[in-house]
């Protein structure tokens, strides 16, 4: 996700877009799915990474992902 | 500028009213974090109650200006007359409307000593906002299309001809307001024309962010020193409040392609709209820079001390890497004015005497 490598983020979950000037902030979950995309770019193992450190069930990962990447494509397009 | 050596420069545009400021007091300012008390500030303005001609720690001396109204004649000789008092060695003027006598005055002003670094008058009308869609033509950028209105009467009728409303009404200097039916539209066209004069501008609206530019272009085609910011917060007129610098390699070479294409000379301000797909549409361009420069120094990148640098025929400077993120947040404060210095202003259309406000 070509997005996430243009985000800049903190430990703290306040996340700037250097392009728009946009920022917002995220939880702990957003915040691991983003360093994921920022590494990796593909959602599928991105599901895995989350299912794993958050011992959550896969449709649940997913669901989180898919809804995560959408809002971060409205706030910073 | 050579160590040691003290430069005076003269700077416009003093109008540092608090919803809707000028230029001049961020460019002094500009001057003197670059260059501390080696740079004499002249701040020079139209009227008696500019803020920025009491700001003693910007502007070592103030005078007054002949309105732009009164023609270049009037304007150079008030010039003369502040040159006799000043000895201006660069002249920066910050106001749109005076951009047309201070371009015809620049060969004169050299001959008299005061440096400056502005376009030629063709510069100057190719990227006036009537001729914009021409403009972005010629440099590959988009650009909303426009209508040069001599009477509202358009405005009745621009939808049958596919021009929908909302649209933006602009004046030929200042102003824009958006409009959303024919009679705010003739509203809009009539406090325009009467504070600017005809003709007004009609520019079809673009939905978006918009983002400005500001640069010094060489006179050579190239683009220097490029200072983006996104409005965050904005008063209500519309102008910054709070603003974060951003950086984007398609905005700058958007701007590249227009300064490229006039061979630009001088201080400007690129504004675009950056639609919902992430293109630029060209909104206007601004002979000047703008009231939110300061930001330039804050980010490392000092444009009207690489301006005064290029108007005395130096080389550019080394300048700092973008650096997006970093904001300004603008505040209204006052400042204490004894009655001298206003009355130096009022009668003699000077303050030459530095005062501790």
């Amino acid at each position: 996700m070509a997005l996430s490598r243009r985000l800049t983020m903190s430990d703290s979950g306040f996340v700037f877009d250097p392009v728009t000037g946009n920022s917002s902030t995220v939880n702990h979950i957003g915040l691991a799915i983003l360093r994921q995309l920022r590494q990796d770019s593909d959602v599928k193992r991105a599901v895995a990474v989350l299912q794993q450190d958050f011992d959550v069930a896969s449709f649940v990962a997913e669901r989180d992902v898919i809804e995560f990447t959408s809002m971060l494509r409205n706030q910073f397009r | 500028m050579t160590a040691g050596a003290t430069v005076t420069v003269a700077v416009t545009g003093m109008n540092a009213l608090p919803d809707n400021p000028g230029p001049g007091v961020a460019v002094a300012r500009c001057l003197r974090e670059a260059y501390g008390d080696r740079v004499r500030i002249v701040g020079l303005s139209y009227d008696a109650l500019d803020p920025g001609l009491y700001l003693h720690e910007y502007c070592d001396a103030a005078h007054l200006l002949s309105y732009p109204r009164n023609g270049a004649a009037a304007m150079l000789a008030r010039l003369t007359e502040i040159h006799a008092t000043e000895q201006i060695d660069v002249l920066i003027p910050c106001l749109d409307s005076e951009l047309p006598a201070m371009v015809d005055l620049a060969p004169t002003l050299l001959e008299m000593g005061i440096r400056t670094f502005l376009p030629d008058a063709e510069q100057l009308e190719r990227r006036a906002k009537d001729r914009l869609p021409e403009l972005s033509e010629i440099a590959g950028v988009l650009c909303p299309q426009i209508r040069r209105l001599t009477s509202p009467g358009f405005f009745e009728t621009c939808e049958q001809d596919g021009w929908d409303y909302p649209m933006v009404v602009k004046g030929v200097f200042y102003d824009a307001k958006v409009v959303h039916n024919p009679d705010e539209a003739a509203t809009a066209f009539h406090m325009i024309s009467s504070q600017w004069g005809l003709p007004v501008i009609a520019q079809r609206y673009i939905a978006g962010e918009e983002c400005n530019l500001t640069a010094v272009g060489d006179g050579k085609g190239n683009l220097l020193g490029e200072v983006m910011m996104k409005k965050r917060a904005i008063t209500a007129k519309g102008k910054a409040w709070v603003g974060t610098a951003i950086h984007d390699d398609v905005l700058a070479a958007t701007a590249r392609q227009l300064v490229a294409a006039i061979n630009w000379k001088g201080p400007l301000e690129v504004e675009v709209m950056r639609d919902v797909k992430g293109e630029y549409h060209l909104i206007e361009i601004n002979p000047r820079f703008p009231a939110w420069v300061y930001l330039s120094h804050g980010v490392g990148r000092n444009l009207p001390a690489l301006l005064l640098e290029l108007a005395l025929g130096h080389e550019a400077p080394e300048l700092s890497p973008p650096q997006p993120g970093v904001m300004f947040i603008r505040y209204a404060q006052e400042t204490i004015v004894p009655l001298a210095a206003f009355e130096a202003l009022m009668i003699d259309g000077k303050r030459t005497q530095s005062y501790e406000g």
